[in-house]
């Protein structure tokens, strides 16, 4: 469908959200803890966290949970009867508040899981998900969007994008027959409205030229000593793989008795030490320096060849996560200048 | 050139030490953990309020440990994570060098006698936070804790950064990742992140030094490090035995001493 334009009042999209509620869809939109901000089940849009940055915790498990049971199993008498997860049960919902690097690492995600075998719980979700984003006003020091295939007013894999035109009112971009569906039950809340430039209402990114010919650089990087000092300081931990928005990687762990149990999906990160333990007790990748090199390689070099576009969107989220500092804007940079170093005649 | 990076220097160019662990200026006004190993280098380390992470946490790293004989700077909460090392026979005393930091005072430490005596004359602070949390988590029932819990850990997603960022989280294969048999579930679902984090509170007790790491590398903001406290003190108050004061001590709660007042030991 065309882009459909509108204007819209902060306060009638607190009753479009409400009325979204009310009308049975579940909706979920950052929430504020302590310090941090989560992507929350709402029920009183009053919660709702109107924070200018990212959340903490990336919108990822919307789509692909942090645990979920694919299927469970039972003694049955002399049989095993197992019970398949039903993937057309998953509830229509709403999620409010992405902001565009989200809803572009939506999209892919949904393209990596839909590659080759399709898996259908997280297209069902993908389907069965209305992404209403708002644009960036403000960008922080770890942002790289728009180097990264993206930017703060970019509409990509947003249902409906709301960019803040000053006076608590919104420029309304409908950019897909869902976002339009929604919509039209609430047709007193907004106006129709033409194409505007919200250009000047956008953040301003700072680029990070590096990441220019990073994958290229990182092809002929594999046994490359950049890596050794670049992860010295790395502690190993999930933290970064767990606030990435596309960071995929699962564990399949079967819970419970050889008679009764289930068979859970998990996420993992490849920064765990066993990441890649072999039942051997071999470990192809024993310390952190081979860890970060994969963190990085698979981002960027692996994704990109085999997608077309990196396995990362820029929203600083690790950088601001990590609790040594590995900040992935300077990772880049300086990973970059070590390669191209090294490789010079 | 400050106290720190003088004593850093001269510690590298007698051999003392191959590399220095400290704290080096990070990106967002935060510090970051370096590694120096030439004198040229010692410009990198600083040393202020911001330096709270436990950097003893590196010694038990295999790339770290290959870089030679290691001085570490150490807030009061390290050195004791230190003490605790030792005495749990991980660290071999002659084998790590101790620039002990706090506030503009930076000390030497080389050996045992030295770190317990620096230990007892510099006790850890616990950020008010966490005493405001301690504080109204001892008013609450103990189904209002366990509420209290239950809504921290829905935050978790298991990247256990906490288990990382512990300098007394050594082991090289971490119960909860053992899977022949598994112990403990591996899910993070609500169960998994309880049984989780109550296993680590209990392999904690009598030997969390309360440094705060835990919490503080919590991606998700949970005060985690309240529950391996809590089970220290009580394993304080229980057997009058504190973590990270002396190097020579036996675990408390796997050491038993025939004289025990309880008659079920013997």
């Amino acid at each position: 469908m065309s882009t459909h334009h509108g204007v819209l009042s902060h306060q009638n999209l607190l009753k479009l959200l409400s009325g979204i509620t009310a009308g049975g869809m579940e909706l979920y939109a950052p929430r504020k803890t302590g310090q941090k901000v989560f992507f929350d089940h709402i029920t009183d849009v009053r919660e709702i966290a109107f924070d200018p940055l990212p959340t903490t915790e990336s919108p990822k498990a919307l789509l692909f949970p942090r645990v979920e049971r694919l299927l469970s199993f039972a003694r049955d008498g002399e049989s095993m009867r197992v019970d398949d997860r039903c993937a057309d049960l998953m509830p229509r919902r709403v999620l409010f508040g992405t902001r565009p690097c989200d809803a572009v690492a939506l999209q892919r995600l949904a393209e990596f899981f839909a590659d080759g075998i399709e898996d259908m719980f997280v297209g069902k979700r993908r389907e069965q998900l209305v992404v209403i984003s708002l644009s960036c006003a403000v960008a922080d020091a770890d942002c790289f969007c728009t180097s990264a295939g993206s930017g703060p007013g970019d509409g990509t894999g947003s249902d409906i994008l709301l960019t803040a035109s000053g006076g608590e009112r919104y420029d309304m971009e409908v950019l897909t027959d869902r976002g339009r569906e929604v919509l039209a039950t609430f047709a007193g809340l907004w106006d129709e409205g033409s194409p505007a430039d919200t250009s000047g209402y956008l953040a301003v990114v700072e680029p990070l030229p590096a990441l220019a010919g990073f994958g290229a650089k990182l092809a002929g990087a594999f046994a490359s000593t950049v890596w050794k000092d670049a992860s010295l300081r790395c502690l190993g931990c999930g933290a970064c793989a767990y606030v990435c928005p596309l960071c995929s990687c699962f564990d399949i762990e079967d819970e419970g008795t050889p008679s009764k149990g289930s068979r859970l999906r998990c996420w993992d990160s490849c920064g765990f030490s066993l990441f890649t333990l072999h039942t051997s007790g071999h470990n192809p990748r024993p310390t952190q320096t081979e860890r970060w090199r994969q963190r990085v390689m698979h981002k960027f070099s692996y994704m990109p060849a085999r997608f077309g576009h990196a396995g990362c969107v820029g929203c600083g989220r690790c950088s601001r996560a990590c609790p040594a500092d590995m900040n992935l804007r300077e990772q880049i940079t300086m990973l970059d200048a070590g390669i191209a170093l090294q490789s010079a005649p | 050139m400050s106290a720190l990076q003088v004593q850093a220097g001269e510690l590298l160019a007698s051999g003392k030490a191959e590399v220095v662990i400290g704290y080096g200026e990070g990106t967002r006004g935060r510090v970051r953990p370096v590694f120096v190993r030439t004198r040229a280098d010692v410009s990198l380390l600083v040393f202020d309020g911001r330096c709270t992470a436990n950097l003893t946490v590196y010694l038990a790293k295999p790339e770290v440990g290959r870089m030679g004989k290691a001085a570490i700077v150490a807030t009061p909460g390290a050195v004791r994570s230190l003490i605790q090392l030792i005495a749990e026979h991980q660290v071999d005393p002659g084998e790590v060098v101790v620039l002990a930091a706090d506030d503009d005072a930076v000390t030497l430490l080389t050996d045992p006698a030295a770190l317990e005596a620096y230990a007892a004359a510099h006790p850890v602070t616990i950020p008010p936070e966490a005493k405001a949390v301690t504080e109204s988590l001892a008013r609450m029932s103990a189904q209002e804790r366990r509420a209290f819990w239950d809504a921290e850990l829905s935050r978790c997603f298991k990247c256990y950064a906490c288990r990382s960022a512990c300098a007394l989280c050594y082991c090289t294969r971490c119960i909860t990742d053992m899977n022949q048999p598994q112990w403990v579930c591996v899910a993070p679902h609500a169960l998994g992140v309880m049984e989780w984090h109550l296993n680590r509170a209990m392999h904690m007790a009598g030997r969390c030094v309360q440094c705060g790491s835990c919490t503080s590398a919590c991606p998700a903001g949970i005060p985690i490090g309240l529950l391996a406290m809590e089970a220290s003190r009580s394993v304080e108050k229980e057997f009058g035995a504190q973590a990270g004061l002396r190097c020579d001590a036996p675990p408390a709660l796997s050491s038993f001493a025939a004289d025990d007042r309880e008659s079920f030991i013997l």
